[in-house]
């Protein structure tokens, strides 16, 4: 579905990207791995359009999309869930679902998508009428993947869902994404939480400082000893191999 | 007598805050996506001011050139955008206050090549230079008018922000305009509405405060602008209902200063005006209302 | 935007133009204009550096700097007034201030402390704000100082000319000062205050955990180049030997900040560089409101126009080349000094016949 080819991304005279390559297919759930500032949102971001690319390709169902702007990418269903959740704290939990389907068609069928998402995310119900900065940290994940849901994703990215929360509800929120990826949502996952990640991951790639390092299926990745050197190293985490 | 007094100044406060307010909604919304102070957004006075005028003498009702010229301001607030204000979009913010620094020299220079320095008489029709009685309380009808059209433009913008899918997005993207772009809001088309409101407004303001002061010239805009900056920060600089309050506030101030300033300090008032602000920005430096995200660092 | 050989031989050639017209200018106006020129670009400098110096610092943009000019320039002004003029003008002084009449240097020191001093209090809450916050205060003690400044008729005259100034100001003392103040300003900015503050403006909340005093800091360097600002208007006020409060207004805060802009903000080099390129192109522009005949070319005399053309060249840089002339290169202290050493060396040279 997705095909990246040698893609250079800069920020100003920083090379962010250096020449990475990588593809996914229909229906897989791809793990974008590596330690901060790797260049893992970068990439998102210049699939989403949103940050300009240098050089290479980007490839969507044969199109190429790398000169597209970022409304565009929304309306091919590429949709972008950024680092931080970033959801709009002055609107409310509604609002915030509704802003999902801006870019969509065929609007006809938003109340009952907005239901699958409170069915999804019961607690989002409950707080439907509250402003989005109101909520906690993993409320405003699930808001943030609620709402990209809503814009009907064919290609579903997701930044770093783990960031600040707490275990058991990274936990909750990996489910959910296991979940979609067994209804047969395409996701790209980005992620530090290196485990969690490829406990799930079809595929993985292993960024480092703007270049692939290492990629894998789920079982290659998981007897890698190199895994665990380059960034696993912490010992409560415990090691790669009983993640599978 | 008192009483009688009192309530002609509160609706004289309430009157002018109107316009202080409908001219800082205006500047907060530009703010709110841009990080950009206006300081042309005055200018779109004059401009609805001179092109009413004009269009006036020219032999088209009074009303009608309101109409026309509140809509020549919102034209002028796009054309704005488009030239001075889109070409600079993502340089820092100091880039963007001193290029709307440069747009009103132009434009108030521009005004003077072309009008004249020297001020002209703004003809406004009977209905606003009435004064209305009731009971002892003598009110003039611009400010009642004032107040009603500030009324009813504050209702509609309200369901704007609240109903509309664009409203709505306007909100986000003032919020978060990365994450709006995720989305796939259509930002460019956000912010040429944001202008559009703020300059329709700002052409509302001038009509009105031609009508009252009697004379329009060049550099109209400029003491208008600036309270109106008070009110906005005041109120929380890129929160509209920060403008509002923050506007009304304004009005109240300098009514409530002029009456009660003696009378060897009463010029001093624009001055108390701005300490008082100052003073504010001490105890709440993002103002009454500020934004609740913090400073990007 | 990329600077291609095309763009460039277009800037040369419109510079050269613009060049010989001002040094035709220059030479139609005779010595007098001559020395005017220089005198005000002297005090340009030193407006120019003062802003420069605590946006460079701060990384805060003052819209209220010129308020420090009318201070320094009313204040000096007040102190240095033949006690004739002054019992004539300013009738009501209070007894001390209306029987004193101060040489120039005393004055200046004094005028700069006084605003300095003025610069400490507004600065005390107004450093506490956040970037646009305080451009909008700054501009807001502008406004305070311009009502006060045209309804204290008895220190000031009001809104009416503030005349009979004496002519203090010469090109030599003017330059001297300028040249301090552009020394104090380089050494500042390469100390380790100044770098420290550099570094710190762009992400205050990693510089206050290292112990950065952001507030002290930012109001150091505010009541540093008010002092500065303030030096300039009492040269400026001895120079034009009559002003009003409208002289330090919204045009003039526009010439200054054009001034620092163009040349490219945070680059002390990028100030000179931009007093000189708007006086020129101020001056040109000025000659040519009144109207010129180019042989069969008549352009009629537009006032105001200058204003506009100056907007619309800040508009065009700041678009184009928003870091200006030279952005944020620097010299260093170390260059001017080789700077003038080598200049030196050279006259010394030639007056001992080449060896």
């Amino acid at each position: 579905m997705l095909k990246i080819e040698d893609l250079h991304i800069y920020y100003g005279h920083v090379h962010a990207l250096k020449g990475i390559t990588l593809e996914i297919q229909d229906g897989e759930l791809v793990a974008l791995l590596g330690p901060n500032g790797a260049g893992k949102s970068t990439t998102l971001m210049g699939i989403s359009g949103i940050v300009s690319l240098r050089s290479g390709t980007i490839q969507y169902d044969g199109m190429d999309i790398s000169k597209k702007d970022p409304q565009e990418i929304v309306e091919l269903g590429i949709i972008h869930s950024p680092e931080g959740r970033r959801i709009f704290g002055n609107l409310s939990v509604l609002e915030n679902l509704r802003m999902g389907a801006v870019r969509r068609r065929d609007k006809s069928s938003l109340k009952k998508d907005m239901e699958e998402v409170f069915s999804l995310f019961p607690i989002l119900e409950k707080r439907q009428h509250q402003a989005g900065g109101t909520l906690s940290g993993g409320e405003q994940q699930m808001l943030a993947i609620g709402r990209a849901l809503i814009a009907k994703p064919r290609l579903l990215m997701l930044d770093e869902p783990s960031l600040g929360l707490a275990p058991l509800v990274v936990k909750e929120i990996f489910t959910v994404i296991k979940g979609l990826h067994e209804k047969g949502v395409t996701i790209l996952l980005v992620e530090q939480n290196a485990r969690q990640a490829l406990r799930i991951a079809d595929r993985s790639y292993l960024l480092e400082t703007g270049s692939i390092a290492l990629t894998g299926t789920k079982a290659e990745m998981a007897n890698n000893p190199e895994i665990e050197k380059i960034y696993l190293s912490r010992a409560d985490e415990g090691s790669v191999q009983n993640a599978t | 007598m008192q009483l009688e007094y009192l309530v002609q100044q509160i609706i004289n406060s309430v009157s002018i805050g109107s316009l202080y307010a409908l001219m800082a909604i205006g500047l907060a919304m530009v703010f709110g996506i841009l990080r950009l102070i206006n300081f042309a957004h005055g200018d779109l006075i004059m401009v609805g001011s001179y092109a009413t005028l004009l269009l006036n003498t020219l032999g088209l009702p009074f009303w009608i050139a309101a109409l026309l010229g509140i809509l020549i301001s919102g034209l002028a607030g796009v054309v704005m955008e488009r030239v001075a204000y889109r070409p600079i979009r993502g340089a820092s913010d100091v880039a963007m206050l001193l290029t709307s620094f440069a747009v009103t020299i132009f434009l108030e220079n521009l005004a003077v090549m072309i009008f004249r320095a020297t001020s002209r008489p703004f003809a406004s029709p009977v209905i606003l230079s009435q004064v209305v009685k009731f009971g002892g309380i003598r009110v003039s009808s611009l400010s009642l008018i004032s107040i009603g059209i500030t009324l009813v433009l504050l209702v509609l913008l309200t369901i704007f922000v609240k109903r509309t899918e664009t409203g709505i997005s306007l909100r986000a993207t003032s919020q978060d305009l990365i994450a709006a772009r995720l989305m796939g809001i259509n930002v460019n088309r956000i912010i040429v509405t944001a202008f559009i409101i703020g300059s329709v407004l700002a052409g509302v303001v001038g009509v009105l405060w031609s009508a009252r002061v009697g004379k329009i010239d060049p550099l109209m805009g400029f003491q208008p602008v600036l309270k109106a900056f008070v009110g906005s920060v005041v109120g929380g600089l890129g929160s509209i209902p920060g403008a509002i309050l923050g506007g009304y506030l304004l009005g109240i101030m300098e009514i409530l200063l002029q009456a009660l300033l003696p009378s060897n300090l009463a010029p001093y008032r624009d001055a108390f005006v701005f300490i008082i602000l100052i003073i504010l920005l001490l105890f709440r430096p993002n103002g009454i209302l500020g934004t609740t995200a913090k400073e990007k660092i | 935007m990329n600077w291609d050989s095309k763009h460039k031989k277009t800037v040369y050639i419109l510079s050269a133009v613009l060049m010989v017209d001002f040094i035709y200018l220059l030479i139609s106006g005779g010595t007098d204009y001559i020395e005017r020129i220089i005198i005000g670009i002297a005090i340009n400098i030193i407006l120019a550096l003062g802003l420069n110096l605590f946006s460079g610092l701060t990384g805060l943009f003052s819209l209220g700097h010129v308020g420090f000019m009318a201070l320094g320039a009313y204040i000096s002004s007040i102190l240095t007034l033949p006690l004739q003029t002054k019992n004539a003008n300013l009738p009501d002084l209070p007894g001390w201030l209306a029987h004193v009449q101060l040489p120039f240097f005393p004055a200046l020191i004094l005028a700069a402390l006084v605003t300095m001093g003025i610069a400490f209090l507004i600065g005390i809450p107004l450093m506490r704000l956040i970037g646009p916050y305080v451009s909008v205060a700054t501009m807001g003690f502008l406004v305070i100082t311009q009502v006060v400044l045209t309804n204290w008729d008895t220190f000031t005259r009001g809104a009416r000319t503030f005349a009979g100034v004496p002519a203090y100001t010469s090109w030599w003392n003017a330059w001297l000062w300028a040249l301090f103040v552009l020394y104090v300003v380089l050494r500042l900015k390469f100390s380790s205050f100044g770098r420290s503050m550099r570094a710190s403006r762009d992400n205050t909340i990693a510089a206050e955990s290292i112990g950065i005093p952001i507030v002290q800091s930012r109001l150091l360097a505010f009541c540093i180049s008010a002092f500065i600002t303030a030096i300039g208007g009492a040269l400026w006020a001895h120079f034009i030997r009559a002003f009003s409060p409208k002289s330090f207004y919204f045009a003039q805060t526009f010439s200054v900040i054009t001034m620092v802009i163009i040349g490219g903000l945070g680059s002390v080099r990028g100030s000179l560089a931009g007093v000189v390129f708007v006086t020129v192109i101020s001056e040109i522009l000025r000659n040519l409101e009144r109207g010129i005949t180019l042989g069969v070319i008549t352009i009629p005399p537009m006032y105001g126009s200058s204003q506009v053309i100056m907007a619309l060249i800040l508009i065009l840089m700041i678009v184009f080349k928003p870091t200006g002339f030279f952005g944020e290169t620097e010299w260093k202290a170390r260059d001017v000094i080789r700077f003038f050493k080598g200049f030196f060396s050279i006259i010394s040279k030639g007056n001992n016949g080449g060896h």
